[in-house]
């Protein structure tokens, strides 16, 4: 077969690899594509390239300089080396002017493990730096929000001034002085308070210039576990990585998706985490105010509804915090048990706040990251927008009612109390979910496997970060065991039979496993079942 | 009233007026000769004044030394957008006195010539960048350039020819590196002043994104003559690749410091004995910077026959620039010296890049080290390949300019140095 170049691709070699990228592809892009990762600061992704470290710098055969790779676009049959003498010697002593001034606090550094510039001079530096000179002190400043600023150790990539001039779009730091005596500030004395995002810029300093201070001292880089999920405080569910330590979340990071929300996030979801920690929970399952084994819990249980079934309508609460395999597997047993009403709520926020530079990506005003996968599985939303009220023709029902994770908090004690049977499968006691027969403790999110639908329509996927407490189960199982119980099917063992379970009785979610879905996530079989805002 | 000090083997194409009050307001310039280039340049036509500068072999004056009317030639043919001309009268390389003079003394004959450059690559709009230190100048060419618009000269009919040519005078903040053409965009703009990664080159993408030329006021005062006269007249004086005459600006040990005239290739022993009245009684020549302090330092013995033209000044290991001498005898402190010039950069440094932000800062705090008496050896080496990773790994030549006086006195005032870091002592001290 004859190859026509196309004019569309450009083929170079780097570091004796042939690579065929689009045209205008930068070569430190192109090098990625094939594994080679060329070190850099300044260069970022989501930003412009202002070409400034100067530690992308790469030999380029017939080239009288190093050229900036994160600024020079490939040509046809370029020859580029990335681990040539000159390149590396270009590094080296790159890496020695950034330790000229840099502190190296490393032992009491909040980015240490993490920081590039540990990375890259344990890489390539001196193995001793020649400076013997006094180093410049700027010394630490806040910079409002959650941001604290420790100028000895920047770098100066600049990073954070361009994330808030093109992301952000809000001009809130900036460059002043020159020289080495250049430093970044603030304007006035406003800093970064109130502004949605800025907790970005700490993710994307490459060293610990900025860091949190909801996280400062909290835990050292290594000792934390890193588990990909979805951020739960909003339907724009965004792509995060949780991080843990001794079962505790310590902080949640953006996880790079371009389709959702770009290498960002914003700091309401960002900070909303800490009820995940909560040690308040419902942790064994309880029926008729004692604490029982599951086995013993779900065959009662099996019983009393078989007992209920064609006692009129089911009505049941459903969160729209609840994964989609939760959510179907409720309304199994809802239609199982002779079909009926499920009602969410949710709260909602007055309006968005879109990331200006970032536009798909925006806090959006349903504040809970299943309100899709809820419509989807027929759901009735109701109450406020502080998800309050809205239930009294459950608390008052006479069928069974069953709740799914809604806490009921704006519910008094009589809720439930003429039901057949009333369950309750939660997290958190509270007064109204005191008064169900069946008090059956499930995980939250960051206890299990999951997945959910959002804003877009997208099915993305969650891993258990945390470990459940006591005996709670995920819900589906626990609806599955009952479904078992039930004659309905062989209970789910595992999260991906139970989504396979719910995909075959929901039509937008037909044929999508959990390998389809991966860690990107994809668009619902027909979007049209999903309704707009 | 003479200028300062002239001297007879000048040629004098651009400096004849200096000193003379007379040349500053319109009707004095006209009445030496003064605005008979622009009408003619109207009546050339465009593409014949960029071949008159492409004949007469004009370099850009502000020391890179481009052939002024090739840069001309890369402003698109077309102008379907807004075409900008930049006067760089940004003057602050260490040693350089010229453009000020020019503007000064003769602001219309700086007027005239960024009016035929505009015309000439289209620009309806042009800005003179103006240093923030030249209070003065500043003042002289904003009177220069009222008269030329109530005369009709600049304005949306320029002298009659339906052609648009407005000049701006925009005053900077102070900064050297403002003088980097790209950060001389930026800074007019409004941005930081700190120079864009090329390319895009400016005549591609320049101020504001449009196509841009960014000429020295030296380079703009030479175009009247041009035009003029011609660009084989313009080459009777000078060398064959350094054609034309050139402003040096001496500075130093001599006894007659100034701006001087002269044709390019003049040998600079003379200009120093002849031209600048010698050294003070008694005194040896040590070393001279021949183009502002970014270039490479001359030994005594490489003046000897150094000619000064951009190739005979390169032959003798460093670079016209923009020819500013600066003479230093046998008193001079070198280490003194050299760390001040460093100290320059290190403060002018824009702080972008890497190694000119940490590297310029770092080579001062060792040569104020050396200077201190607390230096090693080592020291040397680690300056000499910290200036060595300085040069041409940035987006601009700031960096290899703070370089060049580290690298090239090491090699040449070694000596020096190591007396300095063995007794302490100082060599040279008066």
């Amino acid at each position: 077969m004859s190859q026509q170049p196309n004019p569309q691709t450009v083929t170079l070699t780097i570091d004796g690899r042939s690579v065929t990228v689009p045209k205008g592809t930068t070569i430190l892009r192109a090098a990625e594509m094939v594994g080679i990762k060329i070190p850099h600061y300044c260069y970022h992704p989501g930003l412009s390239s202002p070409a400034m470290c100067r530690l992308c710098l790469v030999e380029v055969e017939g080239w009288p300089k190093l050229a900036p790779s994160c600024k020079t676009a490939v040509a046809e049959g370029q020859v580029v080396h990335t681990d040539s003498e000159k390149a590396r010697a270009q590094r080296t002593g790159v890496l020695e002017f950034y330790l000229v001034n840099h502190p190296l606090d490393c032992p009491i550094c909040d980015q240490s493990g993490e920081c590039k510039l540990q990375d890259y001079v344990f890489a390539e530096g001196r193995v001793h730096g020649r400076s013997r000179e006094p180093k410049r002190v700027f010394g630490r400043d806040d910079f409002g929000g959650d941001v604290l600023f420790y100028g000895d150790r920047c770098v100066m990539c600049t990073r954070c001034v361009r994330f808030m001039r093109e992301v952000a779009q809000d001009d809130r730091l900036c460059v002043v002085e020159r020289g080495s005596r250049s430093v970044i500030d603030t304007f006035f004395e406003k800093g970064l308070e109130g502004s949605p995002f800025a907790g970005n810029i700490v993710d994307i300093c490459p060293v610990g210039a900025l860091v949190s201070k909801d996280f400062l001292y909290k835990a050292r880089a290594w000792d934390l576990d890193h588990t990909p999920s979805v951020c739960p405080s909003c339907s724009q569910g965004c792509n995060i990585s949780i991080h843990t330590r001794d079962n505790l979340v310590q902080r949640l990071k953006p996880r790079e998706n371009l389709e959702v929300n770009g290498w960002w996030m914003c700091d309401y979801g960002r900070f909303n985490y800490e009820w995940m920690n909560r040690r308040d929970r419902l942790s064994v399952p309880v029926v008729g105010g004692k604490a029982v084994g599951w086995s013993e819990a779900v065959n009662s249980l099996a019983e009393d509804l078989r007992a209920a079934i064609g006692q009129g309508a089911v009505r049941a609460v459903c969160s729209p915090l609840a994964s989609n395999e939760d959510m179907g597997f409720l309304r199994a047993l809802v239609d199982v048990l002779g079909g009926g009403e499920i009602y969410y709520r949710s709260r909602r926020a007055p309006d968005e706040i879109v990331l200006p530079g970032y536009p798909i990506l925006a806090r959006r005003r349903d504040l809970a990251p299943n309100v899709r996968g809820a419509e989807l599985q027929g759901m009735i939303r109701v109450g406020d927008d502080e998800a309050r009220g809205g239930l009294d023709q459950v608390a008052s029902h006479e069928g069974i009612v069953l709740v799914l994770g809604d806490p009921l908090l704006d519910q008094g004690e009589d809720f439930g109390g003429r039901a057949a049977v009333y369950v309750y499968f939660g997290t958190y006691p509270s007064v109204a979910a005191g008064r169900a027969r069946f008090v059956l403790p499930i995980t939250t999110f960051a206890e299990s496997e999951g997945t959910w639908i959002n804003v877009q329509g997208r099915v993305q996927r969650f891993w258990p970060a945390l470990r459940a407490p006591g005996e709670a189960w995920p819900a589906w199982r626990v609806l599955g065991s009952m479904l078992a119980a039930l004659g309905e099917g062989p209970a789910p063992a595992e999260a991906h039979v139970a989504f396979e379970r719910v995909a075959q009785r929901t039509p937008a979610l037909e044929g999508i496993s959990y390998r389809d879905i991966g860690t990107r996530g994809v668009m619902v079989r027909e979007p049209a079942l999903v309704s707009g805002d | 009233m003479a200028y300062p000090y002239t001297h007879p083997k000048e040629v004098r194409l651009l400096s004849r007026y200096f000193g003379d009050p007379g040349a500053r307001s319109l009707e004095g310039w006209k009445a030496r000769g003064g605005y008979q280039a622009l009408p003619k340049a109207f009546e050339m036509g465009r593409d014949r004044v960029i071949e008159e500068v492409k004949a007469s072999g004009l370099r850009g004056r502000g020391g890179a030394g481009f052939p002024t009317g090739v840069k001309w030639s890369f402003m698109p043919k077309e102008r379907t957008r807004p075409h900008y001309l930049l006067c760089n009268a940004d003057e602050s390389e260490p040693g350089t006195f010229k453009d000020r003079e020019l503007l000064r003394w003769t602001p219309h004959q700086v007027i005239e010539g960024i009016a035929i450059a505009a015309y000439a690559i289209q620009a309806e709009q042009s800005y003179i960048y103006c240093r923030g230190e030249f209070f003065e100048t500043t003042q002289v060419l904003a009177r220069a350039l009222e008269e030329a618009y109530e005369a009709g000269i600049l304005g949306e009919n320029a002298m009659g020819s339906g052609i648009r040519i407005d000049i701006t005078i925009h005053v900077g903040a102070g900064a050297y590196i403002c003088g980097e053409e790209t950060g001389l965009m930026n800074s007019l703009e409004g941005r930081r002043g700190q120079p864009r990664v090329k390319p895009p080159f400016p005549a591609q993408a320049g101020y504001r994104g449009m196509p841009t030329t960014v000429n020295n006021v030296e380079t703009l005062a030479s175009v009247p003559y041009i035009t003029l006269h011609g660009g084989e007249a313009y080459r009777a004086y000078g060398t064959d690749q350094s054609p034309g005459t050139k402003l040096f600006c001496v500075s130093g040990h001599v006894r007659k410091p100034g701006n001087y005239e002269l044709p390019l290739g003049f040998p600079l022993m003379e200009l120093i004995e002849d031209v600048c009245g010698g050294l003070r009684e008694g005194r040896r020549l040590k070393a001279v910077i021949p183009g502002g302090s970014s270039v490479p330092i001359l030994s005594a013995e490489e003046c000897w026959d150094c000619l000064l033209s951009y190739e005979g000044v390169a032959k003798a290991g460093s670079q016209l620039g923009c020819a500013s001498v600066i003479v230093m005898d046998d008193t001079t402190d070198i280490v003194k010296q050299v760390r001040r010039m460093v100290g320059f950069y290190a403060h002018e440094s824009c702080g972008q890049c890497t190694p000119c932000r940490e590297g310029s800062a770092w080579m001062e705090k060792i040569l104020r080290r050396i200077e201190e008496g607390r230096g090693t050896e080592e020291d040397l080496d680690t300056l000499m390949e910290v200036a060595g990773q300085m040069e041409g790994t940035t987006i601009c030549v700031l960096s290899d300019s703070a370089a060049a006086p580290v690298k090239s006195s090491i090699m040449k005032f070694r000596d020096e140095y190591l007396a300095r870091i063995r007794t302490g002592e100082r060599v040279g001290a008066a």
